[in-house]
């Protein structure tokens, strides 16, 4: 399959299964929503090392918040829910409590609930204040700025991550420049997090290791400076390789993130030196979603 | 369907309680059956018919019209559906009412929305006293819901109040919030004396200071109190004027210290009370 002389591999990426929430984040003013939905997305890249894999889902204006305030979506995922739980907990803990002017808010709905001022209200040491408003019960935990405020819990949903595709190109530049774009066109999706450093991972991996103490390491086929080393999986003129990691709430907004994300890559042409799209999987046997790329592009 | 519509034919000799006349109650009765409901009035017991011209056929939605301040109990044990009373109404108007919507276009007697645990309850115009009040003997008032008065309301509303929103638009009486064990009751006309007398916890929100505050009551200062944004919401109806009001910074009493000092007094003028 070629798109624009831009090759389709025909192969799939594999998504795990994962559990994710959302939480909303709102502050005094856009400036502090961004810092604390930063910091509370920050070290979250993958859920091996990390614990969870987290990313800011979108802005939200203060039409769209529960206080009327500047915020950010946070989608969370994790491997199970008690990992989520607690990720959750010393994340909102540390990030948004502490960030000035900030609150939380739950995001999803599920009759799976997550702590999330439930447990937090101790830091209160007594002095919080519980509101039930409009049938949620939201906690008032006094901070020496004056008060944090906080919603008893948010929801919990089956989820997606692990979802990829790489791009495949002449010089890592071109790579890059169409990995942006690629992003951007992305990052509007709903239901979609990009958890990597600006949603691009420039060292995927495979779960294998020389080394025993290792899970994982290098993907060296796709390591350019490996051909002529390797069973090299790029061809003569392909001197880059950047993958771009998926996270989701389903697999249709997988497949529609991926088919938007490869599309917009396409419509650059050959002639801006992208050569082949890919995908990442460990032979369909360790993730139970599969995403073919030309089955996802017809 | 039309609403079942009840219009009263006379004014009783005695008080009469209606706890018979909620939908959740009328839902399988035949207009026939209806009539003749017994309705208890002081040591007697009437038929439905004896008081009221019965029309309509939808339990869900009941009206009452041309009624007056002997009829006692409207709404009782509400489960659903929606009342609607054009006239005055007795005392225990929505006590115990569980979900629903009630409106009365007029005057209410005592104990409105007494052991009320979840609904909405409206009045267009003036509540008795007790209001959203535990009835004696009973441990706690209010426990849900939201009840907005758009008159003046007597006193001790919210006595022993657990949970829910009572939004008063007019003044209240004296010891409004006593004895408060939790929820939040807003005042936006003036508030008599001794307000919070007694409050565990809770919220009082006034938009000016009551006529005598406790002095178990302390000053706490001035802040824009995130919380009140969410409670805009809830406190926002048709008609309401009050909304943007709560997005200023609000003056904030805690108390009272004799009973757990845990309840708050926020004052949203921030003149200093007496």
């Amino acid at each position: 399959m070629k798109i624009n002389g831009i090759r389709i591999d025909n192969t799939f990426a594999e998504g795990f299964s994962m559990q994710a929430t959302r939480i909303l984040i709102t502050a005094h003013d856009r400036r502090w929503a961004a810092i604390a939905a930063e910091a509370m997305t920050g070290f979250a890249t993958s859920s091996l090392v990390c614990g969870c894999e987290a990313g800011i889902e979108r802005e939200l204006s203060p039409d769209e918040t529960p206080d009327a305030r500047p915020g950010f979506a946070i989608l969370l995922f994790a491997m199970n829910s008690e990992k989520l739980a607690k990720q959750l907990q010393s994340r909102v803990s540390q990030c948004i409590l502490m960030a000035a002017t900030s609150a939380c808010f739950a995001g999803i709905q599920s009759n799976q609930p997550v702590p999330l001022g439930s447990l937090l209200r101790y830091f209160g040491d007594g002095w919080q204040v519980s509101k039930v408003i409009n049938g949620k019960r939201y906690w008032r935990i006094p901070v020496m700025e004056g008060e944090f405020v906080c919603e008893e819990s948010t929801g919990m949903v089956s989820a997606i991550g692990g979802s990829n595709f790489f791009i495949l190109a002449t010089t890592p530049s071109s790579a890059l420049a169409a990995a942006e774009i690629a992003i951007e066109a992305i990052r509007h999706l709903p239901n979609i997090i990009m958890p990597f450093p600006g949603g691009i991972v420039r060292a995927g991996f495979k779960f294998s290791s020389r080394y025993k103490n290792l899970m994982f390491s290098t993907n060296h086929l796709f390591c350019p400076t490996l051909k002529g080393q390797v069973n090299s999986a790029l061809d003569r003129e392909t001197d880059a390789a950047l993958e771009i990691v998926i996270n989701g709430l389903s697999e249709l907004d997988i497949r529609q993130a991926m088919r938007v994300g490869i599309q917009s890559v396409c419509a650059l042409g050959r002639e801006h030196g992208i050569t082949r799209i890919s995908a990442g999987n460990y032979g369909g046997e360790m993730g139970s979603f599969h995403f073919p790329l030309q089955e996802i592009l017809a | 369907m039309t609403p079942l519509t009840f219009t009263l034919k006379m004014v009783p000799p005695q008080r009469v309680d209606l706890s018979n006349l909620v939908p959740h109650l009328l839902a399988h009765l035949s207009l026939t059956d209806i009539a003749g409901l017994p309705l208890p009035c002081g040591n007697r017991t009437l038929r439905v018919d004896n008081l009221f011209e019965i029309t309509g056929k939808n339990p869900e939605k009941l009206l009452f019209y041309n009624t007056c301040n002997t009829l006692d109990s409207i709404g009782n044990n509400m489960q659903g559906g929606i009342i609607r009373v054009h006239g005055e109404v007795g005392a225990y108007l929505g006590q115990n009412m569980k979900s629903g919507e009630i409106s009365v276009f007029g005057n209410s007697g005592m104990y409105v929305a007494a052991g009320m645990s979840g609904g909405e309850l409206y009045i267009q115009g003036n509540a008795g006293s007790f209001l959203a009040a535990a009835r004696p003997g009973e441990p706690m008032g209010l426990r849900g819901g939201r009840v907005i008065v758009t008159g003046q309301a007597g006193d001790r509303v919210g006595d022993k109040m657990r949970r829910g929103l009572v939004l008063i638009e007019g003044d209240v009486g004296d010891y409004c919030g006593t004895r408060m064990i939790a929820g939040t009751i807003a005042v936006f006309g003036q508030a008599g004396r001794y307000t919070g007398f007694g409050m565990h916890r809770g919220t009082l929100l006034l938009s000016q200071p009551p006529l005598h505050l406790p002095v178990t009551f302390n000053e706490c200062g001035q802040y824009d109190l995130l919380f009140l944004r969410l409670l805009a919401q809830v406190l926002h109806y048709a008609n309401s004027p009050k909304r943007t009001s709560l997005s200023k910074p609000v003056h904030r009493f805690v108390g009272d210290m004799a009973c757990q000092g845990k309840g708050e007094l926020l004052i949203l003028n921030a003149a200093k009370p007496s």
